[in-house]
């Protein structure tokens, strides 16, 4: 709530300018009857008592039009303000919440609470509220305004009008069912194209375009069925109520007439009452819509606020040491890890890297390679034991200082939307055209990248765009080989890369591991055997350790797994 | 637009009567100011209470014939629209299982889906819209000015100001504003963009210590967007204040030539009081025309969209020849083929030539868009060779119909995937009267069988969409079985084994070797270790053929298999 009260002043005038507004729109009526009433036939007509009427009309349709637009203004300033407010502390939280977080909740949900539901709730919470307060204001003014003029006539509108609120409640309360059998039948149908023509290839390989066709159109004649009920039956709220309306507006002309010849009314009374009995159904629909659209901007703020107050990462300590040109001594001791409660992944790991050292990780999938990257990355926290860079536990360093003394390259590429050129300079904003090309001729990406439309300076879009999987893997290599970092984290680094290019990089490689501790995960073993220690794991244990030479003079897991690439 | 128009055919009658009854619930609307005039003018004039009842009970009937008329019309609407887009939906459907390769990737798998979803929904709601209200409003307006016009021919001048000045109100705002709400929409993706970017890219962000800038350059984009909608709120929130304050205006001036007509006793009371009922209906009708505009804009785009997709025609000529096949190996020939994508610019493959005899394997490799994948897709026609020719037992792939092509050949794509349903279904897609005995030997060969029998329901345990409740190895194997229930011809494994471990490699590829009538085999693959036993390896670099031969002759004379070989295994393992 507190993202309002930068706003009061705004709402404030948002609420004062939508009573000036709702009140003198119910007075306009009024005047135009008593203009009628100076009107009465021939020869009979007070044309300066009407001049006077019509610049009281005059004024109060300017002073109308004016206090609407600036409530609209107004309105919108805090509703779009609101909405940059939160998402900027959305996106700020996105950065301090914990990794596992964010891993547990899947993007796109998370991208919709940023957007649509902030949207959702901003739209809904300051327009309902003024749509609210505007409608109070009007049902009461128009009460007061017809009491005043006649009570008995008054009582006939008061009467009869709920009568439409009663028809749209039975409408819509019977039409919700039709309406949630639609979005099953929509859903499904849903499912069936995005396998379908999500999959078309796989359907015409297989020859199943036929039964394909068959399912959709079976689904299709059931969605229509239903539709045209949910359809129907809701489109009848608007001609009921309009029924309703008419018959309110009969009753006024009828004992409005009447009243008017027992003289207790005048006909420009009667206009004025026949306007109010055309629009008084309005407010309490729009009420009623509000109710609904509160409802929904609430469950909206509830998941964006479940987003925003989730617990941030465990903060930095104050006296927290940065860590600078690192040696490359890893200490694993003790360490158990469980990304679950009930799964434990990792436990009591130790593993002692020397500075420089080669360190490769081998296993089969889910064997907690990836996790031990996570931990020495601090994306996750171990569960107890400790990891130390160079004597000191990981947690006694500034966050941002540990990470970049890492060089990371993932299997899972990620480029970010922008140029060539900003991708690779990521870790090192100032370099140099030079260091550049020299980097990229390094990881063989320069050849590709000079071919693009526009070289370094190709804008690549959210998915990496014209680039293949090869190549956005390449760019992040030269990411590394340019900001060059102490230590190297190689994650599947060069998976995308057919194996002739690989050999070619692996000498760059080589060079840049000279001197620095790296850990290596990969499953094409050919990467693996110039390692210094082997490291290989099975449901998060080490199970054997060593060199490749020792390792398969062992004949264990290892052993077993290296000469399967010589079967058949 | 034109090519969506026959599938009104069959609701002709509902989009005449559907507007019709529209129509004439809008006239008996029209008549009611007038039956006012006449309680104030007659009624009330000569303090008729009778003649009023009897006025005001005109009135309710003109309401119920209203209601009968206006139920009618939507029923009408509802059902040509509903009818309308079910035949459109049901056309497009059909028109993309007829597109070959080469037109669903121009088109996008992702922009179909998109067509036939929301794009449909949006036509449906805009066609029901435009039978039910396109007709009416423009209608009221201008019975409401005829009428008032039949009043009092004076009021022609004043009407006829006033609406013509709230239109061009109307049109000017919306002029400016849609293409600002494009641009609002254009600013919004990029928010949304920057904020999957930080989501999808959070460990290089972290790793790289970037979260400020990243800060830094989402609150550009969000003030951009704030900066526009400001803008954009500050024109769209004139139209009511400005549409207001003209109805109005029209009003007082009605008044007052009113108020001189009646002086001069041409006007009643009661008729001054039905010209402003009529200018106040013209007012709501208006603003109703103005959103019903700005939907119906959207709809029309929609409707060029799809009728886009239903103008795209196949760019390939199905063959004649329905040649029977009684199950066993066929053999294959390339004959010169060259193959070139719509729009690429060079041959991702030529000069294939290369003969295969039936049950043989054919082993290809070659680096990351070497045109690998090129090759095995001109077998099954999923595209044509530009080139050369392609030939099953004889006679070439562009002289057989469909699916007697298709019955001889099984696919494993790179990326398998998997359709909701049970695992039986899945496999069914290969033969549709397989046996569950047929299905478990499938799933033997293809090293399935175990992890099936450990899901709860073996073969009745349901797949998720997309397959998301098996991993990707499951996956590939279950595409596998897939492929092997059809006893085909022609096997085709497009680097279909990535995910396995060499162990599973190995003894999926012996399974296939042993099986009865064991089919032509083609293999794709970056792992040497899964070609090197194939009878013919054909070894392919940037589109050109560099080596064609066994494993022994190739390892003697193409050294860009031998590179390979030995960025795999090391040059220690040389002979």
């Amino acid at each position: 709530m507190h993202y309002l009260k930068a706003y009061w002043p705004f709402m404030l005038a948002s609420v004062f300018f939508a009573a000036v507004s709702a009140l003198l729109a119910l007075y306009l009526p009024v005047l135009t009857g008593n203009a009628v009433d100076l009107v009465v036939g021939k020869g009979k007509v007070d044309f300066d008592a009407l001049k006077g009427i019509l610049l009281q009309m005059a004024l109060v349709i300017a002073v109308t039009a004016a206090a609407q637009w600036i409530m609209n203004a107004c309105n919108n300033h805090i509703t779009y303000g609101t909405v940059r407010d939160i998402r900027q502390a959305a996106m700020k939280q996105i950065e301090r919440l914990p990794l596992s977080y964010l891993d547990k909740h899947p993007t796109g949900e998370t991208v919709s609470r940023i957007i649509a539901d902030v949207d959702t709730f901003a739209d809904g919470l300051l327009m309902g509220f003024t749509q609210f307060f505007t409608g109070i204001l009007t049902i009461g003014g128009t009460l007061f305004l017809m009491l005043a003029i006649h009570k008995w006539v008054a009582l006939v509108v008061i009467v009869l009008t709920p009568l439409s609120l009663f028809v749209a409640a039975f409408i819509a309360k019977n039409t919700s069912s039709l309406f949630r059998k639609q979005s099953e039948t929509r859903g499904q149908q849903t499912t069936i194209i995005e396998e379908m023509v999500g999959n078309e290839k796989i359907v015409k390989a297989f020859c199943y375009e036929d039964d394909a066709e068959q399912m959709f159109a079976e689904n299709n004649e059931e969605l229509r069925k239903v539709s045209l009920k949910a359809i129907f039956f809701s489109s009848l709220t608007n001609p009921c109520t309009r029924f309703v309306n008419n018959t309110v507006y009969a009753g006024v002309a009828l004992f409005g007439a009447y009243a008017v010849i027992k003289r207790t009314l005048t006909v420009g009374q009667l206009s004025a009452f026949l306007s109010y009995a055309n629009q008084f159904t309005k407010p309490f629909n729009e009420i009623s819509g509000v109710v609904t659209e509160l409802q929904n901007a609430i469950t909206c703020a509830g998941r964006v606020f479940e987003l925003i107050e989730a617990e941030p990462q465990v903060a930095e300590q104050e006296d927290a040491k940065v860590l600078k040109n690192a040696e490359g001594a890893v200490e694993i001791s003790h360490v158990d890890f469980a990304y679950t409660e009930e799964q434990h992944l990792i436990e009591d790991l130790s593993v002692s890297v020397k500075p420089g050292e080669r360190v490769a990780i081998v296993g089969p999938t889910g064997c907690g390679k990836t996790t031990l990257i996570n931990l020495l990355m601090r994306f996750y926290d171990v569960k107890s034991g400790s990891i130390a860079v160079d004597g000191t536990d990981i947690r006694d360093y500034t966050r941002h200082s540990l990470r970049t003394s890492y060089g990371m390259v993932l299997q899972e590429t990620w480029l970010k939307p922008g140029t060539i050129r900003e991708n690779i300079t990521l870790g090192k904003p100032d370099a140099t055209e030079e260091e550049i090309i020299r980097a990229a001729k390094l990881a063989h990406s320069h050849s590709f990248i000079k071919q693009l439309p526009k070289g370094y300076d190709t804008v690549i879009g959210e998915d990496g765009g014209v680039l293949s999987q090869g190549q956005k893997q390449l760019v992040c290599i030269t990411r590394i080989m340019l900001s060059l970092p102490p230590m190297l984290i190689l994650d599947e680094a060069t998976s995308s890369i057919d194996t002739r290019t690989e050999m070619k990089i692996q000498d760059a490689f080589a060079r840049m591991m000279k001197g620095r501790t790296s850990f290596i995960v990969a499953h094409r073993l050919s990467t693996i055997k110039e390692a210094d220690t082997i490291l290989v794991m099975k449901d998060g244990n080490i199970i054997e350790q060593g060199n490749h030479e020792t390792l398969l003079a062992q004949g264990g897991f290892y052993a077993r797994l290296y000469r399967s690439q010589y079967e058949f | 637009m034109k090519t969506l128009l026959k599938y009104f055919e069959g609701y002709k009658k509902e989009c005449i009567l559907g507007p019709l009854f529209k129509l004439l619930e809008a006239s008996f609307e029209l008549m009611v100011p007038l039956v006012v005039k006449r309680i104030i003018d007659v009624g009330i004039a000569n303090g008729d209470k009778d003649y009023v009842l009897k006025m005001v009970l005109v009135m309710i009937a003109l309401a119920v014939v209203g209601l009968t008329c206006s139920l009618t019309a939507q029923y009408f609407s509802a059902k040509a629209a509903v009818g309308f887009s079910a035949k459109v939906k049901n056309a497009v459907f059909s028109h993309i299982q007829t597109l070959s390769y080469t037109e669903i990737d121009t088109l996008g798998t992702s922009t179909l889906v998109t067509r036939l979803t929301s794009d449909i929904n949006t036509l449906q709601g805009g066609v029901n819209m435009f039978l039910r209200l396109l007709l009416r409003s423009p209608f009221v307006v201008a019975g409401a000015v005829i009428m008032a016009i039949s009043i009092d021919s004076k009021a022609t001048v004043t009407f006829g100001v006033t609406v013509l000045l709230l239109s061009l109100v109307v049109y000017v705002i919306m002029r400016l504003t849609i293409p600002m709400y494009k641009k609002v929409q254009g600013s919004l993706d990029q928010v949304t963009s920057k904020t999957r970017s930080a989501l999808t890219g959070v460990r290089v962000t972290r790793a790289f210590g970037l979260e400020e800038k990243e800060q830094q350059e989402f609150g550009e984009a969000n003030a951009a967007l704030l900066a526009i909608q400001v803008l954009s709120g500050k024109i769209s929130a004139l139209l009511n204040p400005i549409t207001f304050a003209l109805i109005n205006l029209g009003l007082m001036w009605l008044l007052w030539e009113g108020a001189v007509a009646v002086d001069t006793g041409r006007l009643t009371q009661g008729a001054v009081v039905a010209l402003v009922n009529y200018m106040s209906q013209i007012l709501v009708e208006l603003i109703k025309l103005a959103n019903l505009i700005v939907q119906i804009t959207r709809a029309l785009a929609s409707a060029g969209r799809i009728s886009s997709v239903l103008e795209i025609t196949s760019s390939m000529q199905e063959g004649t020849q329905n040649r029977k096949w009684d199950g066993g190996a066929a053999v294959v020939a390339f004959e010169n083929a060259a193959l070139r994508y719509a729009g690429g610019g060079e041959n991702a493959v030529e000069g294939i030539t290369l003969a295969a005899k039936a049950g043989s394997t054919i082993g290809i490799i070659g680096g990351t868009g070497s045109g690998k994948t090129s090759v095995i897709q001109m077998i099954p026609r999923f595209y044509d060779a530009t080139r050369g020719s392609v030939l099953v037992d004889g006679l070439d792939v562009r002289e057989y119909t469909y699916a007697s092509l298709r019955e001889r050949i099984a696919v494993v794509p790179q990326k398998s995937v998997l359709f909701s349903g049970t695992i039986r279904d899945n496999i069914r897609w290969g033969k549709a009267d397989a046996t569950d005995e047929e299905i478990m030997a499938a799933l033997q060969m293809a090293q399935a069988k175990d992890f099936v029998m450990e899901k709860e329901g073996g073969l009745d345990y349901k797949v998720a969409q997309g397959g998301k409740n098996f991993s990707g190895g499951q996956r590939q194997r279950l595409a596998i079985a897939r492929a092997l229930v059809k006893k085909p011809a022609i096997l085709i494994l497009d680097d279909s084994t990535s995910a396995l471990d060499y162990a599973t490699d190995a003894a999926l590829r012996k399974a296939i070797r042993e099986m009865p009538d064991s089919p032509t085999t083609f293999i794709v693959s970056q792992r040497t270790a899964s070609i090197m036993h194939a009878d013919q390896i054909l070894v392919l670099d940037a589109g050109e053929v560099v080596g064609l031969g066994d494993h022994e002759s190739l390892m003697k004379d193409c050294e860009v298999y031998q590179e390979i070989y030995n960025s795999q295994f090391g040059k220690e393992n040389e002979v």
